[in-house]
């Protein structure tokens, strides 16, 4: 008899766990980012228009993207994007503290979170304050002039392996 | 089938089948309250009546709020404020309780430490009115997003992202709770239903917890007197008022509580009318914008001390030390390790200590408010250690101190 009622518990309780976990991978597929807008998450930007020294700020997945040409007296970085024969900083503007959106200011060559007082080189490299690590770089391939941001090329694969080395 | 008489009326028709009087026995007229308290202890019904107000405000204000960030911002700007008959009134008690309510509850809370209402006995009333502390946090958080204001969105944006500090999983885990790689729609959608679905039920089932594990330990009292509650209440039914040291919840006690309500009323509708704005950030009159942050951010001023700890350090040692802040007071009964339970006046040590606790989180508020440049740091790192230090360190000691002097 008590062999017997255990048994129904352990089915019990088995049959419980297994419907338990199915219901927490539904609900956590719920809370998922929709496929419209995993599918709304490339932008092609031309890079051509920009001048040297010039900031451009274009939206990709609801994140602002910093795309600086360099100028000749900016420094260098091995994280720069090579496009045709300028060099560009990519990355995404969004301060690696907490996620305000930095300023550049262009007299001074650096971005500068009002937030925490966060600054970032024209590299994208954290300089002071608060940010634990460079701006991100956002996954992008290259097309002539054209820069594809949400897809991996070949230069984003380069450049990522060049990350974390000064 | 049980037996049932003919009811010889309304009354007894309820009793018979859900023993109403028994139920306002043990809820009213018998439940016994020691007759040595201050006006500290109204704070608790004060609670109640806030909740109440929010529950009530807050069911008018979803008539019309549309949790979508296309129509937020205008629902409630325009179609709440200036159209619906008295929405302003609905919004402006919502919004002021909501801020007033923290008050409120810091003083309950510091009432409880500096009365040692946290101890022996009554753990389980300290720890879930803790679990309460944390709901009404989540509660208000994810209340003030639903304007889609400049401040609900940064604010919403700067909180998703406290998640990408933890190892390994945090990007992936800010992109699920989000619902988008942004702060989108999909998070107003879910703060919503956390805001008026999910949270307020857990939230009634914690104040009904809250109350239940009342019943056992009782109510602390001002000199903390232990008191044999079956003995004083005796005492009290056959007639011995003066006597008894308790007095009945209903009908005697209640009216002292109902006259601090009516004083709060007072302090509360007078913000209503007149300072409404004190809880209303001006930022948040902007509508939310993905592409421009704010030049200063900071959130309402009853998250401002735990904010600055996050701010006082470097990025990883600021998150542990938020979090740590977060759940410090949770153990408060256990960090306490004296089991003298007198005010803190009676205790020395253990006084000093409360009000350099006090002081330290004012100092904390009024610089989490104030922007992270130059001077303002080094008094956060400061403030920020002191705090830690005086729950992690000094409190132990003192009271272990305590426990050898015995």
């Amino acid at each position: 008899m008590a062999s017997r009622r255990s048994f129904m518990g352990f089915t019990l309780g088995a049959a419980a766990a297994v419907g338990g976990v199915f219901t927490l991978v539904g609900m956590k597929k719920t809370w998922d980012p929709l496929p419209s807008v995993k599918a709304a998450g490339f932008t092609t930007v031309d890079l051509s228009p920009l001048a040297d020294g010039e900031l451009r700020t274009v939206e990709w997945r609801k994140k602002p993207i910093f795309i600086l040409k360099k100028s000749s007296d900016m420094e260098q970085s091995n994280t720069d994007i090579i496009a045709g024969d300028a060099r560009y900083t990519v990355v995404i503007g969004l301060c690696t503290h907490l996620g305000c959106i930095p300023a550049y200011h262009s007299a001074d060559k650096e971005f500068v979170c009002a937030c925490h007082g966060g600054k970032f080189n024209v590299s994208g490299k954290n300089m002071s304050g608060p940010p634990p690590k460079p701006l991100e770089i956002p996954p992008f391939s290259i097309d002539g002039t054209k820069l594809v941001l949400g897809e991996v090329g070949k230069e984003y694969e380069e450049i990522m392996k060049n990350v974390g080395k000064a | 089938m049980a037996h049932f008489e003919k009811s010889n009326g309304i009354v007894d028709w309820l009793d018979q089948r859900l023993a109403i009087k028994k139920f306002m026995q043990v809820m009213m007229t018998q439940y016994w309250i020691p007759k040595k308290i201050n006006f500290l202890w109204a704070m608790g019904v004060i609670l109640l009546t806030m909740f109440a107000i929010l529950f009530i405000t807050g069911l008018l204000l979803v008539m019309y709020y549309k949790p979508d960030v296309a129509l937020a911002f205008d629902s409630v700007n325009k179609t709440i404020m200036q159209e619906v008959e008295y929405g302003w009134l609905w919004r402006h008690m919502h919004g002021v309780a909501a801020s007033v309510v923290f008050l409120v509850m810091y003083i309950h809370l510091l009432t409880g430490i500096y009365y040692g209402s946290y101890k022996k006995g009554r753990e389980i009333i300290w720890i879930s009115g803790m679990v309460l502390f944390v709901l009404f946090s989540a509660e208000a958080f994810s209340g003030y997003m639903l304007p889609w204001g400049q401040m609900s969105y940064w604010a919403a944006m700067v909180i998703t992202n406290l998640f990408g500090g933890i190892p390994f999983i945090g990007p992936e885990l800010v992109e699920w709770i989000r619902g988008d790689y942004a702060v989108g729609d999909a998070t107003l959608n879910r703060f919503f239903m956390l805001h008026v679905c999910l949270l307020p039920i857990v939230v009634i089932a914690f104040v009904a917890i809250h109350f239940y594990a009342l019943r056992f330990p009782h109510v602390n009292n001002e000199i903390a007197e232990e008191i044999d509650f079956d003995l004083e209440a005796e005492k009290y039914l056959a007639g011995k008022k003066k006597e008894a040291k308790v007095i009945s919840f209903w009908p005697d006690f209640l009216c002292k509580d109902i006259f601090y309500v009516c004083l709060f009323m007072i302090f509360y509708f007078y913000l209503v009318c007149f300072h409404y704005d004190f809880a209303m950030d001006p930022i948040n009159f902007e509508p939310a914008n993905a592409l421009k942050t704010p030049p200063h951010i900071y959130p309402e001023w009853y998250f401002l001390w735990s904010y600055e700890i996050l701010r006082g350090f470097s990025y990883e040692v600021g998150l542990a030390c938020f979090g740590i802040a977060q759940v410090i007071f949770f153990v408060l009964p256990f960090l306490d390790r004296s089991n003298v339970v007198a005010p803190a006046h009676k205790r020395g040590a253990f006084f000093v200590w409360f009000w350099l606790l006090v002081i330290d989180m004012i100092v904390l508020t009024i610089y989490g408010k104030l922007p992270p440049v130059g001077i303002n740091n080094t008094i956060a790192t400061i403030a920020s250690v002191t705090f830690l230090a005086l729950l992690i360190v000094v409190l132990p000691v003192i009271t272990l101190m305590e426990r050898k002097a015995k």
